[in-house]
């Protein structure tokens, strides 16, 4: 017992923090990385097809999104639904989403507006016909199907 | 027996951290988001013709409920789809059962025999999202090769890695992107 005592009655070195703050940085700069900034909450399933000829989206700020898919609280069913930024909606809601969105940005941007269809790769092409038909009507032509890239080669 | 235990020296272990950061900063790839991109057409006129097209010049792709091809009313696979479509648009031998070219002059390139081709793509309201967007895919894939071909031929380089925009206007105009969507009819229901 004695000895245990004269042991501990050591003092234990002291543990060098100076490195602290740049392991929290680090940290901090990482997070900060892989973040997106997203600012509505998907509530839709959403699985992307893959495709070989995808490009990249510039200018993200330039984007708005339209999401298709079966809904992800599994009470609202399993028919696949409609999500403009947080709320589900019909077919004859896209038309004011596109001229909201347009409002939102500088007159000058608005030609380049681009509407990425984020859809499920399950979802009927029914749905996204009239989609692209709304779409058509209120003139915003440009669309992006938003895929995931597949490695080339799969034959 | 009790040695003291030396200070453990710290000073490197900054470069270390920061030597992760980079590493981190370089591998991660932010979440961007990829696809293919469309220009939809506007509205049709209802008083305008519809525009007569010669039917060499159309290559037909259906894809019905159950998600089946089928290309110039035959059916069809998506392995193969990809280089009917090629030798459609590019039409190397002139067959006369493949579209017309018509001699344009492109700058950069000067005279071209631009193909009158167009695809015309038409899809059910029952055919699923993933197979529409391997065949808008092959389409596009087909489009894209022969842009390299023709890239690779003139200026050496592929078509993405072409750095001014004359030339890539210039293959942009000889090879343009001649996928059309028929206008949707509801045939097979929901």
């Amino acid at each position: 017992m004695a000895r245990f005592k004269k042991e501990g009655s050591k003092e234990p070195p002291a543990l060098n923090t100076s490195s602290m703050p740049d392991i929290i940085f680090m940290m901090l700069i990482f997070f900060m990385m892989v973040t997106t900034m997203r600012e509505v909450t998907v509530k839709v399933r959403i699985k992307a097809p893959d495709a070989t000829e995808v490009q990249k989206l510039e200018k993200k700020a330039l984007v708005s999104y339209i999401y298709v898919g079966p809904p992800l609280q599994t009470k609202l069913g399993t028919e696949s639904r409609i999500q403009l930024n947080d709320s589900f909606r019909n077919v004859a809601d896209i038309a004011e989403f596109i001229f909201s969105e347009r409002e939102a940005r500088p007159e000058a941007d608005r030609p380049l507006l681009t509407t990425s269809l984020k859809v499920d790769k399950e979802v009927r092409m029914g749905i996204v016909t009239d989609i692209k038909q709304e779409l058509r009507k209120v003139g915003a032509f440009k669309i992006n199907y938003s895929t995931r890239k597949k490695a080339e080669a799969n034959d | 027996m009790a040695r003291k235990i030396p200070q453990l020296n710290a000073g490197s272990m900054a470069d270390i951290a920061f030597l992760l950061l980079i590493f981190w900063l370089v591998t991660t790839t932010m979440d961007t988001d990829t696809g293919i991109v469309r220009r939809l057409p506007p509205p049709p006129d209802p008083t305008a013709e519809p525009p007569d097209i010669k039917e060499r010049n159309v290559f037909n792709v259906l894809v019905n409920k159950s998600d089946r091809l089928f290309v110039e009313g035959r059916l069809g696979d998506i392995r193969t789809l990809r280089s009917e479509a090629k030798e459609f648009l590019a039409n190397p031998y002139d067959k006369p059962d493949l579209p017309e070219k018509k001699f344009e002059e492109i700058p950069g390139l000067g005279q071209y025999p631009v193909s009158r081709g167009v695809i015309s793509l038409k899809n059910d309201r029952g055919t699923s999202y993933d197979m529409y967007i391997q065949v808008q895919n092959e389409l596009t894939a087909a489009v894209n090769e022969l842009r390299d071909e023709l890239s690779k031929q003139r200026f050496g380089v592929k078509f993405a890695d072409l750095k001014d925009d004359l030339s890539k206007e210039a293959v942009q105009k000889a090879i343009p992107v001649a996928i059309s969507e028929a206008e949707p009819e509801n045939i097979g229901g929901k």
